[in-house]
């Protein structure tokens, strides 16, 4: 018996075929951020001026107003959440990395990635369990901290993972020069990492601020400027989904424009961030 | 991985023997707050099944496993069954599978082996950009751009070429279980995508040279040595786009209708676990109603966690076995 | 030109059991083999190097070899590490163009065929020139028995019987058959790790190529399963052409029949095996095989 390769042809033709296939995917997969960009810019740039930055929504049925309250109200639910996923994530991470048996950390990992694929309308519920019924209302807090839960695991994910990398040499020479360790941590290694560490959160802030579902019944949204934080609160996201959701014509044209910023301001952390610490710390290549 | 010269250390003064305990009762105080951050894990865990089984407390008394069999959900008459919610969030959720996992993994195949150099950082990029698209976004676009389109055009071919599946019978609506999946399907590309480019660059090249040195062509060293030998992984990629897409919220809201509903067609609308959630948590009149609603969050955390922890597991001894076996 | 060889072709191929020499009175033009027969008895190129020369983006890793390798030999390639000689070893089936950067300047031919000519492809030229690594990588996910016919299902042999034939011949070859062939069935990955080596030259072999390559083979191997291994090398030049890198000089001197000393990208001496570890003609060849360095 002999080997000659008579079906040459068809397996190169194949082999064409295939990894034409492969690229054809790619395609399909890349074309949706085309699109998506293309109708935001499309539909909501015309929408983005003066009066849509500081302007509060104007009556149902009525045109004009603006996001103003949405927009000042994510940030301010950005800080609140950051005040609880900061610390509690940026302490795990320290943890995980500096102290801590492998076996413990390997459990907290595999749990915090657990963590981080809940829903995050169920962490909705959990704060208006915890928040909204007590103080029988809706309010800042309540969507702050519901945020705030879903930071917690990607902070100290992110944390670790840059604290891993600074070298061990720079805490052993600390060490030797008689620094306690946890001096050797918040004066040496959290500094050489910060860059990093700072990029975690802000990449975590921006997942958070496009978060719709939470806020739902925690912060319920407001159509006018928040107060203190004890009232509920506007939010850009939630804005954009009661604005689309209504028949009106006006307020869906803003539902686009408000949708472009959101856009902008999410890419700006989760990417801004990413590129421009790229050069630091090579985490991935 | 660049490392930079520290910043020059602080140094402590010459300490006394007071100074010392001092800094070791520190030492122990910052060990302990760390050690609080990342047992928050376990609290956060604790905490959100804990108050959900609270807070469902009465629908779980009330109804007890028909709950899980009851096909009405009418807060109406107090009749709650969370059978058409399971219903939707599956279908929803296996179309977007359907259409998302032979779309990222080809993807992966092209990053990995097939894309010139210079090309496959800038696309991994838009990829990362893709998934960084907040799902409300998501649903505005899909609500009112792709929801026409696809009703107008695409869904009546539908009908008319596959019209004898009951699938694709009944009144197209646009907004239903089809659209929600194609929408999922576009939301979970870019996890499926990354995690299965990860697991297939962990294949060692030996297997490929293997492969070449045969004379295989390019798809068959893909084929033989990379896909067969990375379907653990890849499964596991797969499990990790439909955990994912479980727990998809306000897109989902959005275009799928929120009418509970089991049936044959996919052009009906119809709900899932957390659009159900969304969508009446704050009209819920009556505690009976409230609790309901927390016993769905129940299951959908449930759900979600199983799927998950099925996912890590896969992906990770995919994962870890190949860096071991090349180290 | 095409690469692929008919029966007939194979058949008078000199190195291989010709059955019946009367029988090859036709041969293809383009062929310089003596008449069948004979083969055996004169030495014959199976592969022709003429002033190869390989670049890895503006590196250049090869300098201007020439060598003609011998049928039905072993053909041992020495050097300190960094000479070449892995990069050489790949240039003969053109496995270094899975490098980016890669490029080659010079001629190749395999029994008088140019293997980097303008219409010949990669794929044809690794199934006649084949190759085994330093590392063995059986495929995990199939059995002893589709690792071995893996190449042959993929020219599109389907039919069982020839497989399970090919199967067996392979296996024996690579004296692996006794070890087994009850369970044919079984992983490949359950096998020692020498005995997943010598699944890997038999695999190579199933698609039976002209030339089998090995890139030290045996360095990952216990003693036992060296020995085993050099032992297949002599039992196989029979019918093949061999050509092997080692780092191991003892076991170029005890398995093959010419030598190549790589240094630095040149080819410095190259010569019957004898003569090379005895009587080298040049100094760098004796530091060498004498351990003043590498």
């Amino acid at each position: 018996m002999i080997v000659t390769s008579t079906n040459h042809r068809f397996r190169k033709f194949k082999s064409l075929a295939m990894n034409g296939l492969c690229v054809v995917c790619a395609f399909l997969v890349i074309l949706p951020l085309a699109v998506i960009l293309f109708y935001l810019i499309q539909k909501g740039a015309s929408s983005l001026n003066l009066a849509f930055f500081t302007g509060v929504p104007k009556p149902a049925g009525s045109v004009g107003g603006g996001m103003g309250n949405a927009i000042v109200g994510t940030l301010e639910l950005l800080v609140l959440a950051s005040c609880v996923g900061v610390p509690v994530g940026v302490l795990g991470g320290i943890y995980l990395s500096e102290y801590g048996g492998e076996r413990l950390n390997s459990w907290i990992r595999f749990w915090a990635d657990v963590l981080n694929g809940v829903p995050s309308i169920v962490w909705g519920m959990v704060a208006y369990a915890l928040v909204v019924l007590p103080m029988k209302g809706f309010s800042a807090w309540a969507g702050g901290l519901a945020l705030g839960f879903i930071m917690v695991p990607l902070v100290l994910r992110t944390t670790e993972e840059v604290l891993v990398l600074v070298p061990r040499s720079y805490r052993e020479a600390a060490l030797a020069l008689g620094l306690p360790q946890w001096k050797t941590i918040v004066r040496i290694v959290l500094p050489t990492a910060l860059r990093g560490i700072i990029t975690g959160i802000l990449l975590a802030m921006g997942r958070v601020a496009g978060e719709t579902a939470p806020l739902l019944f925690t912060a319920f949204g407001n159509s006018n400027w928040n107060r203190h934080l004890a009232e509920p609160i506007a939010a850009l996201p939630l804005q954009i989904f009661s604005y689309a959701i209504a028949p009106y014509d006006d307020w869906n044209r803003q539902a686009w424009a408000g949708a472009l910023v959101l856009v902008a301001l999410t890419f700006c952390l989760s990417l801004g961030v990413r590129l421009f610490s790229r050069g630091r710390f090579q985490k991935n290549t | 991985m660049k490392t930079e010269v520290a910043p020059a250390p602080v140094l402590p003064a010459p300490v006394s023997t007071g100074a010392r305990s001092g800094s070791r009762w520190m030492d122990r105080l910052f060990r302990l707050l760390c050690l609080a951050g990342a047992l928050a894990v376990g609290v956060l865990l604790a905490l959100v099944l804990w108050q959900l089984l609270k807070g469902s407390r009465l629908s779980l008394h009330e109804f007890g496993w028909k709950f899980f069999t009851g096909r009405i959900w009418n807060p109406v008459t107090e009749q709650f069954g969370a059978l058409p919610f399971v219903f939707g969030t599956l279908i929803s959720s296996l179309i977007a599978l359907l259409i998302a996992v032979p779309l990222g993994v080809g993807t992966a195949i092209y990053l990995t082996d097939l894309a010139p150099m210079r090309l496959r950082q800038p696309l991994t990029s838009l990829i990362e950009m893709l998934a960084a698209v907040p799902s409300v976004v998501w649903g505005l676009w899909g609500l009112f751009v792709l929801m026409p389109i696809l009703r107008a055009t695409f869904y009546p071919l539908l009908q008319k070429w596959f019209g004898f599946l009951p699938l694709f019978q009944g009144p197209i609506y646009g907004i239903g279980l089809l659209t929600a999946g194609v929408i999922l399907a576009i939301m979970t590309l870019p996890i499926i995508t990354s995690i299965s480019r990860e697991v297939l660059r962990s294949v060692p090249n030996l297997q490929r040279e293997a492969a070449y040195a045969l004379g295989a062509t390019r798809w068959e060293v893909t084929r033989i040595a990379v896909l067969s030998y990375a379907r653990r992984g890849l499964f596991g990629a797969a499990v990790l786009g439909l955990g994912r897409a479980i727990g998809e919220t306000m897109a989902v809201t959005m275009v799928i209708g929120n009418t509970p509903f089991i049936g044959a067609s996919l052009f009906h609308p119809a709900s899932t676990l957390a659009s159900g959630i969304a969508n009446e948590f704050t009209e819920a009149t009556g505690d009976i109603y409230l609790s309901s609603l927390f016993e769905l969050g129940l299951v959908l955390l449930g759900v979600t966690i199983l799927v998950n922890i099925l996912a890590q597991i896969m992906v990770r001894a995919f994962t870890t076995a190949e860096t071991r076996r090349v180290a | 030109m095409n690469l692929t060889m008919t029966p007939e072709e194979i058949k008078t191929a000199p190195g291989r059991n010709v059955e019946q020499p009367k029988a090859a009175a036709s041969k293809p033009e383009n062929r310089t083999a003596p008449a069948p027969g004979a083969a055996a008895a004169r030495p014959f190129s199976a592969l022709s190097v003429k002033n190869l020369s390989v670049f890895f983006a503006k590196n250049q890793v090869l300098k201007s070899v020439s060598i003609e390798i011998q049928a039905q030999a072993v053909t041992a390639i020495i050097g300190p590490s960094g000479c070449g000689k892995s990069t050489f070893l790949r240039a003969l089936n053109r496995m270094h163009e899975l490098i980016p950067t890669a490029r080659v300047e010079g001629d190749i031919r395999l029994f008088g065929q140019d293997i980097y000519g303008k219409d010949v492809e990669p794929v044809i030229v690794r199934r006649r020139v084949g190759m085994v690594f330093q590392k063995s990588n059986p495929f995990p996910t199939m059995s002893i028995g589709e690792n071995v016919t893996v190449g042959l299902r993929l020219n599109g042999v389907r039919n069982r019987a020839m497989l399970m034939e090919q199967t067996e011949k392979s296996l024996r070859m690579a004296a692996l058959w006794d070890e087994v062939k009850d369970r044919l069935n079984a992983p490949a990955v359950s096998l020692s790790g020498g005995q997943q080596q010598r699944l890997c030259i038999a695999r190579a072999l199933a698609v039976q190529p002209e030339v089998l390559l090995m890139d030290e083979p045996a360095s990952a191997l216990d003693p036992l399963a060296t020995s085993k291994i050099e032992d297949l090398i002599r039992e196989l030049k029979k019918d093949y052409t061999i050509v092997i890198v080692t780092h191991n000089m003892q076991q170029a001197a005890r398995a093959s029949d010419h030598t190549a000393f790589f240094y630095m990208g040149e080819l410095v001496e190259f010569g019957a095996t004898p003569q090379i570890f005895t009587a080298p003609k040049e100094k760098r060849t004796e530091d060498y095989v004498t351990g003043r360095f590498g």
